[in-house]
């Protein structure tokens, strides 16, 4: 099984890579590492179900709203996420996030925003990968 | 880095034009704090700032300045109005994330007794926002008071009292904010957290003076002696400035294309252009929604003050933002022109008799605050007529990071931090130490040696250093 997320050094921000062998599980594990910023590594339980659907000109622009997704589900909604199943089609990608109230859990993080910083998308050859850098 | 810069004075080093830029960049730095400044992405982000249309002088990093996402963190850039360009990644996410300070008439040795209590009620009345809802909630309709009103609709709320707004920058209400343009999602996300504090470097300190360089401006700014104590509140727009610039942001990539921009995050509109027109409306939104958070915040300071100290009186000194677009005017090649000034951490610094300033210091200067960390110093500073002609009216606001969250979580451990909070008699009250950890001092640059820089360059003057003796973190 490969690695599905890593941190990497930024003085200020929170700059993680992604990884997955498809689109679909690409996007999965950003929303791993998202979930893994907001509870600070911890077990988040997955009894409530949210979906969204976002739309990408490019998979940056996709990758940029999904994350933003979350951001707003937990600021707006108090949820926080576990985990996402995503699937993408073309331009559209649709997510299903599981996961619980924030309120449940003590000793979360915030994240101010996804950004375009230092961001790519990319498919070489069986395995996609991503790059993120995180306002928090 | 590859980026070749050359030393202009002791403090003063150059990026000359390269690779399109259109003005040169400047970096405000010692030897000390430049060896910093050069091993992270800063330079290529401040000469990717200077490539935008219509700057004017130098794209500016300040003493404390570090690599952001877009433009430096500690970054200044100045546009011309008419050719220039207005862009949300040169002013921040975090709109209008500024620094509040509050003088009491308390003494350090009356305080003490209580520190321990205080704390914890300021710890109980002061939510962080994060994963839960603030106590003031409000209404749809009541948010487009906030976002146009800012400290105004607080006090007519009963928060705080009338004598608060002039020390507020702008009066806490900037004009020309209009609430329409801001997002139903960005004020979804801000409806549960005004009077929230926010996590990562946000924070809530009581202070002692502990030393107090320009007596006659200290005591104009209410800081009359040495164990006085106050309190510093950093604090922004949480998740409505956040989106407002995301928003915004995506809106530009979209009408104005991103191709062109050596980095996606500098996307912008043209200052007179409808969308340009339309995010300032809505960053100044923002902006007086900061302000009335911060305005908030106080006021449960001074409630949880109140219980303890039943006469004790907390001052408003100033209240300033540190990530904001500002329209003022400046001299350029001996001519006044109006200029549309990016700051994105950091502070502005006005000299004497500049009408911006509040009415009581205008003889003085502008109050500038600079939070250290929560094991140092923190710093008052007066703006300076030097800081007008050499960094359009801007010095540094922090101490500045040095090293990643992920390292300091590495090296530090909530222990180091408590032992260490222990033997600076500080106390911490905090929702999550490994949050605190984080935040380290050591991971974060000498704020003595920020402020010294400020001071010897003239673009920010020594007032007074303040001692955390409390730290109220999310």
């Amino acid at each position: 099984m490969i690695k599905k997320f890593e941190f990497l050094g930024h003085t200020s921000e929170v700059k993680f890579r992604a990884y997955g062998k498809s689109v679909n599980e690409l996007f999965e594990s950003c929303a791993l590492a998202v979930s893994s910023v907001l509870s600070r590594g911890m077990k988040i339980k997955e009894p409530i179900k949210k979906e969204i659907n976002v739309y990408g000109k490019d998979k940056e622009s996709m990758l940029y709203k999904f994350i933003e997704e979350i951001i707003y589900l937990f600021d707006a909604d108090g949820f926080i996420v576990s985990k996402a199943k995503v699937n993408v089609e073309g331009k559209s990608l649709n997510a299903v996030f599981y996961g619980d109230e924030s309120v449940n859990y003590k000793d979360l993080d915030a994240i101010k925003s996804p950004t375009y910083a230092e961001m790519y998308v990319k498919n070489n050859g069986k395995k996609w990968e991503c790059q993120v850098v995180l306002d928090v | 880095m590859k980026e070749k810069v050359k030393r202009i004075s002791e403090y003063i080093y150059e990026l000359p034009k390269q690779d399109g830029m259109n003005v040169p960049g400047r970096i405000f730095a010692s030897d000390k704090l430049f060896e910093k400044i050069k091993n992270d992405l800063t330079l290529q982000q401040v000469k990717n700032v200077a490539k935008l249309q219509g700057i004017v002088g130098y794209s500016i990093a300040m003493m404390d300045a570090h690599q952001g996402y877009g433009a430096p963190v500690g970054g200044v850039a100045a546009f011309d109005i008419k050719r220039g360009v207005v862009s949300p990644g040169v002013i921040g996410f975090d709109i209008n994330c500024g620094v509040r300070l509050l003088a009491s008439d308390l003494d350090k040795k009356d305080f003490i007794k209580k520190r321990k209590d205080v704390l914890k009620e300021i710890y109980k009345n002061v939510p962080s926002g994060v994963g839960k809802k603030s106590d003031f909630r409000i209404s749809q309709k009541e948010i487009d008071d906030v976002l146009v009103r800012g400290v105004e609709w607080a006090i007519e709320k009963g928060f705080g009292e009338s004598r608060d707004i002039e020390y507020c920058e702008d009066n806490g209400k900037i004009e020309g904010a209009d609430s329409k343009k801001v997002s139903a999602k960005a004020r979804g996300r801000g409806m549960n957290q005004l009077g929230s504090l926010g996590a990562g470097n946000h924070f809530l300190e009581i202070q002692e003076v502990e030393k107090i360089y320009d007596k006659k401006t200290a005591g104009i700014f209410g800081i009359n002696n040495v164990g006085q104590i106050t309190v510093m509140i950093h604090s922004g727009s949480r998740g409505l400035g956040h989106q407002v610039a995301s928003d915004y942001m995506q809106i530009m990539e979209k009408e104005y294309g991103w191709k062109h921009l050596p980095d996606r995050q500098l996307a912008y509109a043209p200052i007179e252009s409808p969308l340009g027109k339309d995010y300032i409306a809505a960053m100044r939104s923002a902006a007086n929604f900061g302000f009335a958070n911060r305005h908030l915040i106080m006021h449960q300071v001074r409630k949880s003050f109140t219980k303890y100290f039943p006469k004790c009186d907390l001052k408003l000194v100033y209240d300033v933002a540190h990530n904001i677009a500002k329209f003022e005017e400046y001299e350029i090649n001996g001519k006044k022109k109006l200029l549309c000034v990016h700051r994105k951490g950091a502070t502005r610094s006005l000299g004497p008799g500049r009408k911006e300033i509040p009415s009581a210091y205008r003889k003085f200067g502008s109050p500038i605050l600079i939070p250290g960390t929560m094991g140092t110093y923190s710093y008052v500073l007066v703006g300076t007529k030097k800081a007008e002609e050499i960094s359009f009216g801007s010095t540094a606001h922090g101490a500045g990071r040095v090293m990643s969250r992920s390292s300091a979580s590495k090296q530090i451990t909530p222990e180091d931090l408590s032992k260490e909070m222990r033997e600076k008699d500080i106390l911490l009250e905090v929702g999550s130490l490994r949050g605190a950890v984080d935040e380290a001092p050591s991971a974060y640059k000498d704020v003595n040696e920020v402020v010294r820089v400020s001071d010897e360059l003239g673009i920010g003057k020594l007032v007074a250093r303040l001692k955390p003796l409390g730290v109220v973190k999310g």
